[in-house]
Order: structure tokens, then sequence, then C-alpha cells
């Protein structure tokens, strides 16, 4: 996996709650047996009209924001399924950060879709609901608007007209550590073979 | 220490405390399909890696195969190229797989228990959210990613963090004609589909005992709908009876299995162990349910109307508007009046025996309405062959009914199976997610007995006045 690094991209907002990883990437998206290729599946339904043209008032279709890093949803993002092409399709169009509101007992990101995300170095920012009230509002003043996300910092610097304005988070310390040094789980895991094998022969006699 | 039945099964299965809260959790059983699996396959091999144990890994074919009588020759290339991947990653890896055209292939999560793959106890892993139906046996089951099927396939194990407990009782009796499937649905529009986030479901309580193996996976099945990404109930002499019924070729025998229940016994839920979260409903009063959005939450009673915009406490006023557009319904309209294009009956919640039993005893000696496609998809081979033994399948078909192969089908309509825009479908699966059956499709969660009346009246009816 690539280590994260500090980066500077323009932000786009898809204002819903429960986005599903149906919306996110339909099946008939997932017949595929590779692990590249599903950037252009990424929320098909909406982006595109049943003819297969742009549907215009999609986000993604709009001049200013097409091509955006920087994600914003509402609550409960990537809820369904355990498809981890959505989580390719999302990181496949360009996007390294997905960012999403928690309140109180609703969750900013559905669990299987957060450890997937982690798996493959795309970063999911949790905040508070204020946060991305505020980030959507300057969104609909300023489309097209530019952040910076450091992870390191853990801070989101929203580049608007009027001056920055940076939003902290706090993200896991495991997983912070696991996307800053780019580790890969498996040859991380291998390490405990002795364990594994241990835990085997106690076990599994 | 007092602990939780999740929490036991936990703790005997860490290899090692990995610190930040990290464990690194053994897996018992490893369940695989041909969807998630090709991309972990194609990993092991670019890293030089073997599977470590292919005698605890078991795959199968069941999300894009067709269902019809030319279900042997897919002709979707792109399905095809998936099914071929997965036998040639079986034959080189060892892994046993029950192919298409084999008498126990079927939906992953119906051939487990049916084969004594899962047992109580297990930790059990799929690349598919739908996992958590094998918690039924008390055991740990949850959904994983491509990347965590690698992982388990590399190294039999899995980092995880140990989730929340969260007890769900169920008190009362149900009455004639509510079901399973009408439990959990209630739960899911009480909680919101983001409830159960973070937390492992036990389900227990009166009307969780009285329930079959099957009504207990129909509800295990759908914890991943309320948030869970697990759910299980303490085994007893129901999980028992049904390990020991049938031809599960996996599970233990004669005096194997004496020895492996008094080992079962011992998963329960301690007294005064604490849960994070504890909620009771009773289920005395619990009429059918429907569901009329586009989230497993936005549910009612069938007796019930489309709620106002502002009349769902989970949801927004603004989901509910966009949620009502897509389903082309308006508030206050009643759910009996709703009409029907397409009747489902399968998939991993609803197409084990005991459901199809439900539905053929509504549907006998009756017709289909009018204009009113209905597709019965076994869950399973053995279900099929279960339920052609029993006639069923006769009473489907004189009905007017479609009588299909096993696999996934139009739950997720990954085969050709799938509703056409604007089709409107009452069926017995998992999801209602805008286009989850086919693009600009609109679908009603319901028990197999509702789908089944629905199908005779072309509408929704009240299962308890038939």
């Amino acid at each position: 996996m690539e280590k994260f690094k500090t980066f500077t991209g323009v932000v786009a907002g898809v204002d819903r709650a429960n986005i599903d990883t149906d919306a996110i990437i339909p099946k008939e998206y997932l017949k595929s047996i590779k692990r590249t290729g599903f950037g252009a599946a990424l929320f098909s339904d909406w982006r595109y009209n049943n003819d297969g043209s742009d549907n215009p008032s999609f986000v993604l279709n709009q001049p200013a924001t097409k091509g955006a890093q920087v994600l914003v949803a509402r609550n409960n993002f990537g809820c369904g399924s355990s498809r981890e092409h959505a989580v390719w399709a999302v990181q496949q169009y360009g996007f390294n950060v997905v960012i999403a509101p928690s309140e109180g007992d609703t969750p900013a990101f559905a669990d299987i879709f957060r450890g997937n995300c982690g798996k493959n170095g795309l970063l999911t920012i949790e905040m508070t609901a204020a946060q991305v009230d505020a980030i959507f509002q300057t969104l609909e003043k300023e489309p097209g608007v530019k952040a910076t996300v450091d992870l390191e910092a853990q801070t989101v610097s929203v580049h608007a007209a009027g001056g920055d304005k940076v939003y902290s988070f706090s993200a896991d310390p495991v997983l912070r550590n696991k996307l800053l040094n780019g580790l890969d789980d498996i040859a991380q895991t291998l390490q405990y073979e002795a364990d594994i094998a241990a835990y085997e022969s106690r076990h599994c006699a | 220490m007092s602990k939780t039945l999740f929490d036991k099964i936990w703790d005997a299965h860490v290899v090692k405390d990995l610190g930040g809260g990290e464990v690194l959790l053994y897996i018992d059983r490893h369940l695989v399909h041909e969807v998630t699996s090709p991309q972990a396959f194609e990993g092991l091999r670019l890293t030089n890696r073997k599977v470590r144990c292919p005698e605890r890994t078991f795959a199968t074919m069941d999300h894009n195969v067709p269902t019809d009588e030319n279900r042997m020759n897919i002709t979707d290339p792109i399905a095809k190229a998936q099914v071929d991947a997965l036998t040639d990653n079986a034959a080189e890896t060892g892994v046993t797989l029950f192919p298409l055209g084999d008498d126990r292939q079927g939906v992953i999560h119906i051939i487990g228990p049916e084969q004594g793959i899962v047992l109580p106890g297990m930790t059990v892993v799929c690349g598919d959210s739908h996992t958590a139906t094998h918690g039924a046996f008390g055991s740990i089951a949850f959904g994983i990613g491509t990347s965590e099927v690698e992982h388990v396939l590399a190294t039999q194990t899995l980092r995880q963090k140990k989730p929340k407990n969260y007890k769900v009782e169920f008190t009362g009796k149900l009455q004639k004609g509510v079901t399973a499937k009408d439990m959990v649905l209630k739960l899911i529009g009480m909680i919101g589909t983001a409830g159960g986030t973070g937390c492992a479901f036990e389900f227990c309580g009166e009307a969780i005992r009285n329930l079959s193996m099957e009504g207990r996976l129909t509800i295990c099945n759908m914890a991943i709908e309320g948030g869970a990404r697990a759910g299980l109930v303490a085994p007893d002499q129901v999980t028992f009876d049904y390990i020991a019924s049938g031809n599960r070729h996996y599970a233990p025998k004669g005096e194997a299995l004496t020895k492996a229940i008094s080992e079962w016994k011992k998963f329960y839920t301690d007294a005064g162990a604490k849960f994070d979260h504890v909620l009771t409903i009773d289920v005395s009063d619990l009429a059918p349910q429907v569901t009329w959005g586009t989230s497993p939450g936005m549910v009612t009673d069938v007796t019930g109307k489309v709620p106002a915009l502002d009349a769902v406490p989970e949801y927004s006023p603004a989901d509910v508007r966009a949620a009502l557009d897509y389903m082309g319904l308006e508030s206050g309209m009643k759910m009996t009046d709703i009409k029907i294009d397409t009747v489902f009956i399968g998939s991993c919640t609803n197409g084990r025996i005991e459901d199809l039993r439900e539905a053929a005893a509504v549907i006998k000696g009756k017709k289909v309405a009018k204009g009113v496609r209905v597709l019965v998809v076994p869950g399973s081979e053995a279900v099929r062959y279960a339920a052609e033994k029993e006639r069923l399948d006769r009473i489907f078909v004189e009905a007017g009914a479609e009588w299909r192969y096993a696999g996934c089908s139009m739950c997720l309509a990954m085969n050709p199976d799938k509703l056409k825009d604007k089709e409107r479908c009452a069926s017995t699966s998992n999801r209602n997610f805008e286009g989850r059956q086919g693009k600009g499709g609109r679908t009603h969660l319901v028990s197999p007995a509702m789908a089944a009346a629905a199908a005779v009246a072309g509408h929704f009816v009240d299962i308890r006045k038939i």
C-alpha cells in the first residue's frame, strides 16, 4: 500500500445520508475479476442517464467538481454490502478521502466499508455534524473549492474565498500509523506465524 | 467474571493481542463465492503466498449464476469469467468447491448450515455482509471485504477490534402468520440501519427460543441491515437437533456429536454479564411488516399507511421524500392498496425449505393475480430437492409461478433475474436499496407468506386475515 501523503484537491459533496454500497457501485459492475477499472462506475445510477449519457445535475458531472479528490457526505456512508468494489470505485475515481459526520449513536461510516477503506489506503474522516454542515455551506457558495488534507496533523483546511477554514479530526491511531507508513496487513500478520501455529496446536488438535 | 456469549467465543479465538484494541482473531470457517474472491486469490499469486488452511475453506457459485433451465451455459462472458476463476482457484489451492450443477451448490449462507460446515462456537467469515446468518448457531459470523478475504486465505486470521455487545430480547408469542422476518424488520424499523453499528447483536428471549433454526437464520441474516456486523443466538436443543438431523456431511456424528454437544452447551451468556446496549421488543401484537422506502428501516405494519415526511424518526424528511419519489408512493396511502408487478421468493434471508413451505401453504390451490410474475428460487439445490420431494414445486407452478434452480437471483440481480424500471416487487430478500433488484426497480421487503399472499391478491394483504 502507498503511504498517505498530505495533498490538496477539489472537494465534492453528495448531500445524502445512508449512501449504500449499491448506490456507490451497482452490482452490474461487480463481475470483473480485476482490482481496477471501477472508477467510471462510481455512483453510476445517479451519475448517468438511462441512455448512458452524463446526468448534468449530478455533482461529479459539474465542471467545478469533476475530478474531485475529497468526498463529503452525510452519516452512515457505505452501509449495505461488504463489496470492496465500493472502496475501489471511490478511490479509482480519484478520491483520497471521504468525510462524513457522526452524531450521538449515528455513525459516520458503516463498519465493513470503513474497514475496507483502511485496507486500501482510502482515508475515512469522521467529523461532527456541525463541521460537516459548515463544509456543505462552503460548497454551496463556492463549488470547486479546494481543501488540504493532512493526516499527520489530523486537519482538513478548506481554502474558502474568505480565508482557510481548518477542521480538526481524530483518526484511529492504529489506522493512522498504517496509512502514514503504507503498511501491508498480511505481511505484518505473517510475522506472527509462530503464534498462529501455536494457537492451532492448542485448539485444533 | 460473567461473560456474554459473544465475548466467550471471541476470547477463545484470540491468537495475539496486537495493541491499540486490535487482536489477531483465529478463523474456523472461511466461506468463499465467485464475486468477492477472484482479486484475493490473485493477490496471493502475486505475492507467492499459499492458502494456509484449504480444509477450513469452502466455496460455491451463487451471486451471478442463472437460475433457469439453461443455467449451465452462462452467456454473460464477465459472469462466466468469475465462475471459471473460482473453479480454477479452488482446484489450484485445494479449497472445497460445490460447483454449479453439484447437488450441494446453492447460496453460500444456505449451504453452510445445511452441510454442517458451520457449528456452534466457531468464528465464520465470508466476503459477503450476510455472513451474519451463521450466528444463528451461536457462532461469531461476519462479512469481510476482499482484502480481508486474502488475509484469511493467507493467515487463517483477521486483525479485528472487538465490537460492543447489544442484547435484543424478543418477548411474548407471535400471532399466527407472523414470522422471524417480521421480527427483524420491526427491529430495524426501530433502530434504523445504523442502530447496531460497531456492535454484535445477541438475539434472545421467549420468541427467539420458540423459533426453528430457519427462523433464527433469517433474523441473524439481517443483523447487518441493522448496522451490526454480527448477530447471534445461544445454541439450544433446537440447534443440536438441527445439526443431528438431515444429511450434514461435515457435522460430527454419533459419539463425536454427543461430545460436541456437551461442549456447545457452554455457549451462553452468563447471568450478570454486561451489555453495552439492551432493547426489548414484545412481539405479542406484532403485525406483518412491509417496507415502503429504499432502506430496510423504512418499514411499517401491513395495517398501516405510507408515513408522512416528518413521521419517521430514523430518517430526515428529505430522505423520506427521496425514498417516496423513487418508490412512486405518496404519504397516507394504505399499505394494502399498493399493487405489485412481481414477487420474488428466495435469497439467503428466506430461501430455506421452511420458507418455501410457508409460501406454498398460502398459494396452494390458488392462482397468481393477473399480470403478476412470480419467481420462486430455492436457496440451494438441496432445498430444491427437498421441496420437489414434498411436491411444493407443483403447488407453485400450478398457481402460475416460475420454479427455478438455486442462486442469489433477484435478491441482488447480478444474474439475468432483475426488475425493470419502475417495476414493483414484493420480495423475501433483505435489501430495498435503490436499484438493488434492477435499475429503477421498486422493492418491498416482506416474509414468504406475505409475498405469496401478495402474489395471489396482486397487492399487499394482511396474512392474518386469510
